[in-house]
């Protein structure tokens, strides 16, 4: 596997969460990736920035290309240096929210996408990774 | 700091139509007059020396915000204002005030020829005073603009969201770009309303233009429908396609029973046979 571009993009307010999904657009669409396949990704890209803003008062967006048997994909991760998360299980629990959401942003990004990676403790920050191949 | 000598004030007096003239010019060679009339920018030049003139009479250089100087502030003002109106940027609005430097000085450079200290002094003073009117017009011009792009917003809302009659007791609301909860709530309300006035039934929200349903857009759906049910109307949320419908599936989100549809003609299919009517060819 040989990673061929990678960049990052600052996420913090609100309208860098529209930019945030129109990066990962652009760059699924340059992965070839399908349709359905985008839309899944870029959802799930909502939310994560979203959370790093509304939560983790603003982050970044790590972006890599990824090549694995002649097929492309992306891996992004979201960080943030915010409160991080006291109760993993809790947060990855379907309908949990300490905001007032519908508590299905992570949950519901983890089954949008082919891997998904969360690394958060107290007072440590949050860090999300995920990967869609094309 | 003392105040302007009176000869300086004589000499401006004097020579106000050159002055305009080489001001005139300089404003023009900065490429700053786009956009605006000659006649209007000729009245704005004199109408500021004026001022300043006035200004410079009755108080001191050094305190603006004194109320000697109401009149050049609002003058200012306005004319930032009307600048951020016409799609200027602040460099060219500011412009218009530090391009009277040129001229300003070399009238005093030729007046005060014979006193190289009484000159220093002088042009130090009058520089301290076109720098501080500059910057309050740069700062009057990013309130005015601020305001500008504030109000465009508005109209934005209001325009994004137009709720149409597709038939009697059917109304249909094309959503365009991003939903976040402000523009939500303008769409909520103008829909509800449009519902009470017509008495419809039925409303149809077509989200063909929504390129992204995450769980932020998808709740704001979901307070919509609520809205409208407990009005007694019935909702059909159209423009699910089906990559959206997927995505919907995989977030794990309940659409409480709201019927979808992959686009607004078999919505309103629908809306028709629900209200017992249907659709045949003549002849
Ligand atoms: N980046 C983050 N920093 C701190 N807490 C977070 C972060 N992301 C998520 N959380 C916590 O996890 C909860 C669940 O998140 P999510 O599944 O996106 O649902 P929602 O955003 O609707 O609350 C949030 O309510 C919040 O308490
Ligand atoms: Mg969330």
């Amino acid at each position: 596997m040989s990673a061929e571009q990678s960049g990052t993009q600052p996420i913090l307010l609100e309208q860098d969460v529209v930019r945030a999904r129109q990066l990962a657009r652009t760059l699924a669409q340059g992965c070839g990736m399908s349709l359905i396949n985008l839309t899944k990704l870029v959802t799930a890209v909502s939310e994560l920035a979203r959370n790093a803003v509304v939560y983790g008062g603003g982050g970044h967006m790590d972006w890599q290309v990824v090549e694995k048997d002649h097929r492309k994909g992306l891996r992004l991760t979201f960080r943030d240096e915010g409160p991080g998360i006291p109760d993993i299980k809790l947060a990855m629990t379907d309908g949990w929210t300490s905001g007032g959401g519908l508590g299905l942003g992570l949950t519901g990004a983890k089954r949008l996408v082919d891997e998904f990676e969360l690394d958060t403790a107290p007072g440590a920050g949050t860090r999300v990774t995920i990967l869609r191949w094309a | 700091m003392a105040a302007l000598q009176p000869f300086t004030l004589t000499a401006i007096r004097t020579h106000q139509a050159s002055l305009v003239a080489e001001w005139l010019a300089g404003l023009d060679a900065s490429g700053a007059t786009r956009n605006l009339k000659a006649d209007d920018l000729k009245r704005q030049t004199e109408e500021f020396l004026d001022l300043l003139h006035a200004g410079l009479q009755n108080g001191d250089a050094s305190n603006l915000n004194a109320g000697a100087w109401d009149e050049v502030r609002l003058f200012l003002e306005k004319l930032s204002h009307s600048r951020a109106l016409l799609g200027q940027d602040s460099q060219q609005t500011a412009t218009f005030i530090f391009s009277l430097k040129g001229p300003l000085f070399a009238l005093l450079q030729r007046e005060y020829s014979e006193q190289p200290a009484q000159l220093a002094n002088q042009l130090l003073q009058v520089s301290e005073l076109l720098d501080a009117l500059g910057l309050h017009t740069i700062r009057t011009f990013q309130k005015s603009r601020e305001a500008v792009i504030k109000r465009q917003q508005e109209e934005l809302l209001e325009l994004s969201t137009p709720v149409v009659k597709l038939w009697d007791g059917v109304l249909a609301l094309p959503m365009i770009g991003t939903l976040d909860s402000q523009r939500t709530q303008v769409v909520m309300e103008s829909l509800l309303q449009r519902i009470v006035d017509t008495g419809s039934e039925i409303a149809i929200i077509d989200i063909t233009g929504v390129p992204t349903v995450d769980t932020l857009v998808a709740q704001h759906l979901l307070k919509t429908v609520t809205a409208i049910r407990l009005m007694g109307a019935d909702c059909i949320i159209s423009g699910v396609r089906p990559q959206i419908a997927q995505t919907i599936v995989h977030l794990g989100l309940d659409l409480q029973g709201v019927v979808t549809k992959a686009n607004l003609a078999d919505a309103l299919k629908l809306a028709l046979h629900r209200l017992g009517l249907s659709v045949a060819k003549a002849g």
